[in-house]
């Protein structure tokens, strides 16, 4: 789960532990002045050497963060500075020829659009599973489901690529003519043919992420306090009002970024989309049409054949992505954070 | 006391003046409604053009639902009817989920045990084209453990270390950024960190690839993982452990490392044979960074390597079937790798004490 | 209004385990009944019974019957929703919702039941915080949180929240266990006055809160754990804690057992 940037700060606070090294200002915990004393007497060379080496490790971090951040930057704005595109407006990827022009238009709306499908398809579904485990299943079957789902949020998702491409894309043939037949008229289902399709993508990633975004609700709903859910049914609630009113809005931050992590999984996804995608670079609203492509396919499918611009090209669609992710888990997180001040003086 | 009588004469059983009565289906009535909801779609698949299994199915759940709603309404009404309709819907989510899932694994299993002999774990692929039969596995699973454990090497003392300043010293700014950038790396795109690895490591300081620069976008992927796991454990360690070290004048240090460690140590193990599994089952960030080779390379620090899910990935883009039968059978092999794994992670859990 | 109750030959099991076994006892409307005996004895157990909370918890079963006016709860054709609403229950901690705000978590069971009108429910708000002997107290922030206030507050918010539907009968688990004595004093001013309109259950090891709060004591106990706890002794209050008819009554009240 994500935690507050601040929470292990937080926690640190009121250990005894940290008493014998902190600054002056910080007041002795209680019960710990002799402790701390004698701690004091005894911080020897070993102790700094053991702080230093844990600080070092955690500034390290982020010396490698700014590091890498840096090389990132400067391939990416080699390749940018050759374009003859515009970067953020170009649909074409034409980073080898000369003179080069691409552009994450295409490839930014492939990756916003298919997670966001993906999305609208697994959450609802994996917040059902996660109910069904927690409150509708008997005992004994939940915690057998609860343990089979864990196992699928681990399997790869290399495999579920394999299966997509293989078995699933051939039957997806007769929804995605029949969505076209009777919903047609809308332009998203409009297509004149239907194939691999940026909508089969969407199915394959909804899949993926399913058993990961239910895996961590399921947790969730799991901490809701059996008082909260006893109160509920007291007052004379049926099942549904007692999830309604004491497990939904309990649970409901931490369904929030479960939900966030699968979209960032699903947007940041390679190898499923690259096996079930035929990689086109033009944007249309048509998704069941076999056309599409994503950030992170790209970069697999691109990677082969790329020369010096085309990788630096690749590298900065990267960024985007990077950049994409990092404000999708930033919203996240504030929504989350407001979410919780309400009930923050509960817990 | 002797007021008891306010009821009054006693109150016919049937008059239900406290309304504690209500209408409710037998519990059969779902299975007879998901039963008709079957045959009704099957008829549709026989009697109209509609010739995909995924509508069948689709529209029994839709027929189920409506039919289950309808009845309910009308029986029970109201407050229970929405109740029914919720339970029906969170069923019918769970049922529809399950469909796929069990295809996944169906799948892998009985089209992965065709190439599952002696021939697939003991031989690479030198030689093999996308339409000879043969080639095997093994040059990927030596080059899938290599590059895991050269990646747990760096990831795991790091990220212990990581998680132990965080939890013992950490405060004030610097740790807050460094928890803040950890949040940043868990929800990082693997295909990112090979990125990352590809622009620094293979580009920049040209070294070309190999399983080492493999390793090091894994271990990327790995540190958050790493790190939050060990500092939600270090949490749970009781503080008068640490206490009852200071009180006998022992140095933090020691304290840290032979009391607080050793008793978060089961929880830690978990987190790291998860993480564990996660990174062996990543296929973009060795893409980049390793590159792929049919040949054996058991050395990690020159030339390319193979692994399992970039085997899985070549082959599977492959149109011949012999290609993506050993796909499949790759993909079984890596499965019941991360499912062991997980297992692993699973007993030590059990062994928590913590929490 | 209130109701009476009529326990027979009621027995509750967790799973295979036989909590306890046999009760028998009538509870008079507009009364308060204190249950009281040894931890474990099943006094929870029982309260649980007479609103069908115990069949909440997964593998819990009764067996017997539960009268309410001479309606067996546990009939063919009963509703536990109906059941619930119409025996309130308050537990040992308090447990307002923590995202609602304490308005909100007054009508919370009143929403439920479909009430929507504003100026009903505001009406509805304030006679249940007054009837709860929170409402000069709250009255300026109902908007905050539930969770915001102090523990004896919170105990009677929950009061407040279930005495809100109009049940027929309260029942109280431990409901001052968590609660300093002030706050104690306060929830037991509530449950005096709280009698005139509905028939009281209230589970409590406090010898001395039996018997200044209730009319009627019912003694449990269990003669060894694993076995079933058991009925020992119903009657007045005054009589179970003066003069009781058995032996082990008399040693648990006088403090030389348990
Ligand atoms: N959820 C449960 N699952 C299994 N057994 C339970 C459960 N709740 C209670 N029991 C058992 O049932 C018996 C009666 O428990 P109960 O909670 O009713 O006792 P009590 O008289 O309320 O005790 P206390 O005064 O400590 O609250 C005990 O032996 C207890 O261990
Ligand atoms: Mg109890």
């Amino acid at each position: 789960m994500t935690t507050e940037p601040d929470s292990s700060a937080d926690a640190a606070e009121p250990r005894g532990a940290a008493s014998a090294t902190a600054p002056p200002t910080d007041p002795p915990p209680a019960g710990g002045p002799a402790a701390a004393s004698s701690g004091k007497a005894r911080v020897g060379v070993a102790d700094l050497i053991f702080k230093n080496l844990t600080r070092t490790a955690g500034i390290g971090l982020l010396a490698l963060i700014a590091v890498i951040a840096t090389f990132l930057v400067l391939r990416a704005t080699d390749a940018l500075s050759a374009n003859t595109g515009n970067f953020l407006t170009t649909e074409e990827w034409f980073p080898n020829a000369s003179p080069p022009k691409f552009g994450v238009a295409a490839t930014l709306y492939g990756t916003v659009v298919s997670a966001a499908v993906a999305m609208i398809i697994a959450v609802p579904v994996a917040v059902g599973i996660a109910l069904f485990i927690t409150v509708y299943a008997p005992r004994q079957l939940s915690s057998i489901l609860g343990y089979i789902v864990d196992l699928l949020a681990a399997v790869p998702s290399v495999v579920y690529g394999l299966w997509g491409l293989i078995v699933l894309a051939p039957h997806m043939k007769g929804i995605q003519l029949w969505l076209n037949d009777y919903f047609g008229w809308i332009p998203l289902f409009d297509a004149d043919s239907v194939g691999r399709s940026l909508f089969v993508a969407s199915v394959v990633l909804a899949i993926m992420i399913l058993p990961i975004v239910a895996a961590l609700s399921r947790e969730v709903f799991l901490q809701v306090p059996i008082a909260h859910r006893e109160a509920a049914l007291a007052l004379g609630a049926t099942r549904w009002e007692m999830i309604r009113v004491a497990v939904l809005p309990y649970g409901k931050p931490g369904v929030i970024s479960a939900s966030m992590l699968g979209l960032g999984r699903a947007m940041g996804e390679t190898i499923a989309v690259a096996l079930v995608l035929p990689a086109s670079f033009n944007i249309s609203e048509h998704i069941l049409s076999p056309a599409g492509n994503t950030i992170a396919a790209n970069v697999a499918n691109g990677w082969g054949e790329a020369n010096d611009i085309g990788r630096g090209a690749l590298i900065a669609s990267g960024l985007v992505l990077f950049i994409v992710t990092m404000i999708v888990n930033i919203l996240a997180r504030a929504i989350v954070a407001r979410r919780r001040e309400f009930s923050g003086s509960a817990a | 006391m002797t007021t008891a009588t306010v009821s009054g004469p006693a109150v016919d059983g049937t008059a239900d003046r406290l309304g504690l009565r209500g209408q409710s289906l037998p519990r059969w009535v779902p299975l007879a409604v998901a039963a008709g909801a079957v045959v009704v779609s099957l008829l549709i698949y026989l009697l109209t053009p509609v010739d995909s299994e995924i509508q069948i199915v689709l529209m029994a759940a839709v027929v189920f639902v409506i039919a289950m709603t309808a009845i309910s309404t009308a029986v029970e009404g109201g407050r229970r009817a929405r109740d029914r309709f919720a339970t029906t819907l969170v069923y019918t989510a769970f049922l529809l989920a399950v469909i796929p899932l069990v295809a996944v694994l169906v799948s892998v299993i009985s089209k992965g045990v065709g190439r599952l002999d002696a021939d697939f774990f003991t031989h690479s692929m030198n030689g093999i084209g996308a339409r000879d039969v043969g080639g095997g596995i093994y040059h990927a699973i030596i080059g899938t453990v290599e590059q895991v454990l050269l990646a747990s090497v760096l990831a795991v003392p790091f990220g212990l270390l990581v998680a132990i300043y965080l939890v013992e010293y950490g405060r004030g700014r610097i740790s807050r950024m460094i928890s803040f950038f950890v949040d940043v790396l868990t929800g990082l795109p693997s295909i990112i960190a090979g990125l990352f690895i590809l622009a620094f490591w293979v580009l920049a300081l040209d070294q070309g690839f190999s399983g080492f620069a493999g390793a090091l976008a894994l271990a990327v992927l790995m540190i958050p993982t790493v790190v939050r796991s060990a500092e939600e454990m270090l949490k749970l360690v009781p503080n008068e452990l640490r206490e009852a070290g200071y009180a006998l004048g022992v140095p933090q240090w020691r304290t840290i490392l032979r009391v607080v460690v050793p008793t978060a140590l089961p929880g830690i193990v978990t987190g790291v044979m998860l993480a564990v599994a996660r990174v062996a089952g990543e296929t973009a960030p060795v893409l980049l960074t390793v590159f792929g080779t049919n040949l054996i390379n058991s050395n990690p620090f020159s030339g390319e390597q193979s692994s399992l899910p970039l085997y899985i990935y070549s082959q599977a883009g492959q149109p011949q079937q012999f290609a993506v039968d050993r796909a499949w059978s790759a993909a079984l092999v890596l499965i019941i790798i991360i499912m062991v794994l997980n297992l692993i992670a699973r007993l030590f859990a059990g062994r928590n004490r913590l929490k | 209004m209130a109701t009476r109750i009529d326990v027979n030959g009621l027995t509750a099991y967790y799973g295979k385990f036989k909590a306890v076994a046999d009760v028998n006892l009538t509870i008079e409307p507009k009364n308060v009944t204190a249950f009281i005996g040894p931890s474990g004895c099943g006094k929870s157990t029982v309260l649980r019974t007479l609103n069908r909370m115990h069949e909440v918890l997964p593998g819990a079963r009764v067996e017997g019957r539960v009268l309410l006016d001479g309606e067996d709860l546990y009939g063919a054709g009963m509703d536990p929703v109906n059941v619930r609403r119409t025996v309130g229950m308050v537990f040992q901690r308090p447990n307002p919702f923590p995202t609602m705000s304490i308005y909100e978590n007054v009508i919370a069971g009143l929403k439920l039941n479909g009430v929507r009108k504003k100026a009903l429910l505001d009406e509805r708000v304030e006679e249940s915080l007054r009837g709860a002997n929170l409402w000069e107290e709250v009255k300026d922030r109902l908007g905050r949180p539930g969770a915001g206030l102090s523990g004896g507050q919170q105990q009677r918010l929950c009061i407040a929240r279930a005495i809100a539907v109009e049940p027929q009968v309260l029942l109280m688990d431990e409901p001052c266990s968590a609660l300093d004595p002030i706050s104690t004093l306060a929830i037991e001013d509530l449950i005096t006055k709280l009698k005139s309109s509905f028939t009281i259950v209230i589970v409590t090891h406090n010898m001395q809160q039996a018997s200044r709060v209730s009319d009627a004591t019912a003694f449990f106990s269990l003669e060894k754990t694993g076995d079933p706890g058991r009925l020992v002794e119903f009657d007045k209050t005054s009589k179970i804690f003066s003069n009781p008819t058995e032996k082990r009554t008399e040693d648990y009240v006088s403090g030389r057992f348990g």
